[in-house]
């Protein structure tokens, strides 16, 4: 790799994770979010801790699933309204590389930010402090892949002006893989059971839209930039 | 010898209706082109169309010195330099910040500071405050230093003048005459009839997506 | 390669796709009514009952074409799709967003009998079985995909877009099957319908699965040829065509 290569994605990555910090607001509504998903489970569902204990592996995720998605509208379409995404496609850097950046920088916005805080969920759903590593595990290899599958539906409908409903109608649908798998994990922790088969999957579902999804993002971007 | 940049049978529809047919011009070395007309004559979808931001639906040669340009290679796509109807400016950062990302990413070569490309659009002072902070015109200004933080031989601007008062459309012409000082040259398009002082060299005029009329 | 290319581009310009899928619907829509009504009422009418589930088992008959119709699709779309992509050939693109509706039809079809035959199965009209669990997640992503084209105000632009999440939806779709299965081992026993089959069932079936391919090619054609002159329609080939055929 050439390092003006480099150099243009370390940039972007920068300034992107400046923005983040210059938006706390923004920056905290999807761990807020989370939080409030999460603890609406127990109000409705009611406190029983075996049925909390029970549920928590899905409620984790599911929350998780749609903070990230949630979250994902701005990557995109706000350099789209200022002008800035023209510059990333006119680059002389590959633009997938560039994609590659900008989607690390939401992922460490959003998906470890998650990841961080989800000790907090873990303890109140009541799981045991064992489990917590594993919970933790399963965020930070699931999502990354969040992350991208969500990117890939933001890039298709840049410039459309309809994030939120439409986005997520397209996007969750592909994320069930990872939902199933990281969720699953941790519920096979909690039954005593082996968790690598869960970590193998994940970790290949991880490799593959790593190397898979900036192409298809970059792709996405020309079509719907033209 | 070849021009630097030379156009044939340029055609792009969009819905099915023609929004340019059959445009074929050149640009020489160290020539500014000057392309006119009224909103809808496919002045922007011209400018895009030459940078690569719209696809090219039909097959028609652009040239460069003689040697196929294709903005779609990342190798061309280093030669020009675009500037669209948005300024390219993140509001939040510092007018420092914005310059300074844009010199990074870009891998900028001309040699120019930061400061100094501020003080020559007449932004000094201002290095330290957000963009969101800044007038319309002082975007602009902003969006312009950019141009002097590379060193690019052809510059693509679409609507340069637009927001800017007396002072600011001396700065584009001062801009434009750094620009073919070092034997680079411009396309920019602008609508209605102002034509800058000194420059242009040439002026097309665009109607319809049909060249009207060449202006010298 | 040269040539190649030269010709899918004459033979594949709207107006020759036009009037060669016009001549050859009938081709595609008569054998394939025919043998639906065959295989039906085969089928429903003549097979035998089943030893363990009497009648009920009959829906098979258009619930096992459906699911093997709504993957078929798929994969037709995808191929659309690539080649849309890769060589920008306008007929190609309007197939793949063609099969879309036409797909998900089949795949709710699928659901639905697959959820009347689950009540006299399961004694309930949805189980979280890995295979219709997986025919839900599909019948979104068609969703998806029929959302994006519409959502798109530029025809062309919207083709490639929804091109694109075909694309993904093919890489999607065996993890999502693989990860649906893995989960439903996890919380419920296989529900096991591979029996060896009466060649009296069998035959019902797979002339059912013919007639669905035919049924799908002729609806297919329709809806492209549909598309080329919706998208085409300033184009003086169907301005021509318009003045001189009258509308049939």
């Amino acid at each position: 790799m050439s390092s003006p290569l480099i150099a243009a994605m370390t940039a972007l990555f920068n300034r992107d994770m400046r923005l983040g910090i210059r938006n706390r607001g923004e920056l905290a509504s999807p761990l807020l979010f989370l939080v409030l998903i999460a603890s609406l489970f127990p109000l409705s569902i009611g406190r029983d801790p075996a049925l909390l204990q029970q549920i928590a592996p899905g409620v984790i995720w599911v929350s998780a699933l749609l903070a990230s998605t949630l979250s994902l509208g701005q990557v995109f379409s706000r350099d789209y309204d200022d002008g800035t995404l023209e510059q990333l496609l006119l680059s002389p850097q590959p633009l997938a590389a560039l994609v590659l950046a900008k989607v690390a920088a939401h992922w460490v916005t959003t998906g470890l930010l998650i990841t961080l805080a989800s000790p907090l969920l873990a303890l109140g759903y009541q799981l045991p402090a064992d489990i917590i590593p594993v919970v933790m595990i399963s965020l930070l290899m699931g999502t990354p892949v969040l992350s991208f599958i969500g990117a890939i539906g933001v890039a298709l409908t840049v410039g459309l002006g309809r994030g939120g409903m439409f986005l997520t109608l397209m996007v969750l649908p592909l994320t069930v893989p990872v939902l199933i798998f990281a969720s699953s994990m941790i519920a096979a922790a909690m039954g005593g059971q082996p968790i690598e088969g869960h970590l193998l999957m994940l970790a290949a579902i991880l490799v593959l839209s790593l190397t898979l999804a900036p192409f298809v993002i970059a792709t996405a971007l020309k079509i719907g930039m033209s | 010898m070849s021009p630097m940049l030379n156009i044939q049978s340029l055609t792009f529809h969009r819905d099915q209706l023609p929004i340019l047919e059959q445009l074929q011009f050149s640009l020489e070395t160290a020539e500014v082109v000057l392309i006119q007309g009224h909103n809808g004559s496919g002045k922007t979808t011209l400018m895009k169309l030459l940078c690569g931001l719209l696809p090219r639906q039909e097959d028609f040669v652009v040239s460069m010195h003689g040697q196929p340009f294709d903005p779609n290679q990342t190798r061309d796509r280093a030669l020009f330099h675009y500037l669209g109807h948005q300024n390219g400016l993140k509001l939040e950062l510092t007018c420092l910040e914005n310059l300074r990302f844009y010199q990074q990413f870009s891998g900028s070569q001309s040699g120019q500071s930061c400061q100094q490309v501020l003080e020559q659009v007449g932004l000094d002072g201002y290095q330290f405050s957000p963009a969101s902070q800044l007038s319309a015109g002082q975007k602009k200004r902003l969006a312009l230093a950019r141009l002097l933080l590379t060193s690019r031989t052809l510059w693509l601007l679409d609507e340069p003048y637009s927001n800017l008062d007396l002072d600011g459309i001396a700065l584009v012409d001062q801009l434009l005459r750094h620009q073919i000082s070092t034997g680079g040259s411009v396309i920019m398009t602008s609508h209605g009839s102002f034509v800058p002082d000194v420059l242009p060299h040439r002026i097309i005029r665009l109607n319809h997506g049909r060249i009207e009329g060449v202006a010298q | 390669m040269n040539r190649l290319m030269r010709w899918i581009h004459i033979k594949g310009s709207p107006e020759n796709y036009y009037r060669l899928a016009g001549r050859l619907i009938p081709w595609f829509a008569i054998p394939g009514l025919l043998l639906l009504v065959t295989g039906i009422v085969y089928g429903l009418v003549f097979a035998p009952p089943d030893y363990q589930q009497g009648d009920a088992y009959r829906i098979i008959f258009i619930h096992v074409p459906s699911a093997w119709m709504s993957l078929f699709i798929y994969l037709g779309m995808s191929v659309a799709a690539a080649i849309a992509l890769i060589w920008r050939i306008k007929v190609a693109e309007l197939t793949a967003m063609a099969c879309a509706p036409i797909g998900a039809v089949f795949t709710a079809l699928t659901l639905l009998t697959g959820s009347l035959w689950g009540k006299p199965m399961w004694g309930t009209y949805w189980e979280w079985d890995a295979r219709m669990t997986s025919e839900l997640i599909l019948l979104f992503i068609y969703l998806a995909i029929m959302g994006l084209y519409q959502a798109i105000e530029d025809r062309r632009k919207a083709a490639r877009a929804a091109s694109l999440l075909v694309l993904v939806g093919l890489v999607n779709i065996p993890i999502i099957h693989y990860s649906v299965q893995w989960w439903s081992t996890l919380h419920q026993g296989v529900t096991v319908l591979d029996r060896k089959m009466d060649p009296s069932m069998l035959w019902p079936l797979l002339i059912v699965a013919v007639a669905t391919k035919l049924i799908f090619a002729t609806n297919l054609l329709q809806r492209t040829r549909l598309l080329l002159i919706s998208t085409e329609s300033r184009k003086r080939w169907v301005r021509e065509m318009a003045k001189t055929e009258t509308p049939s």
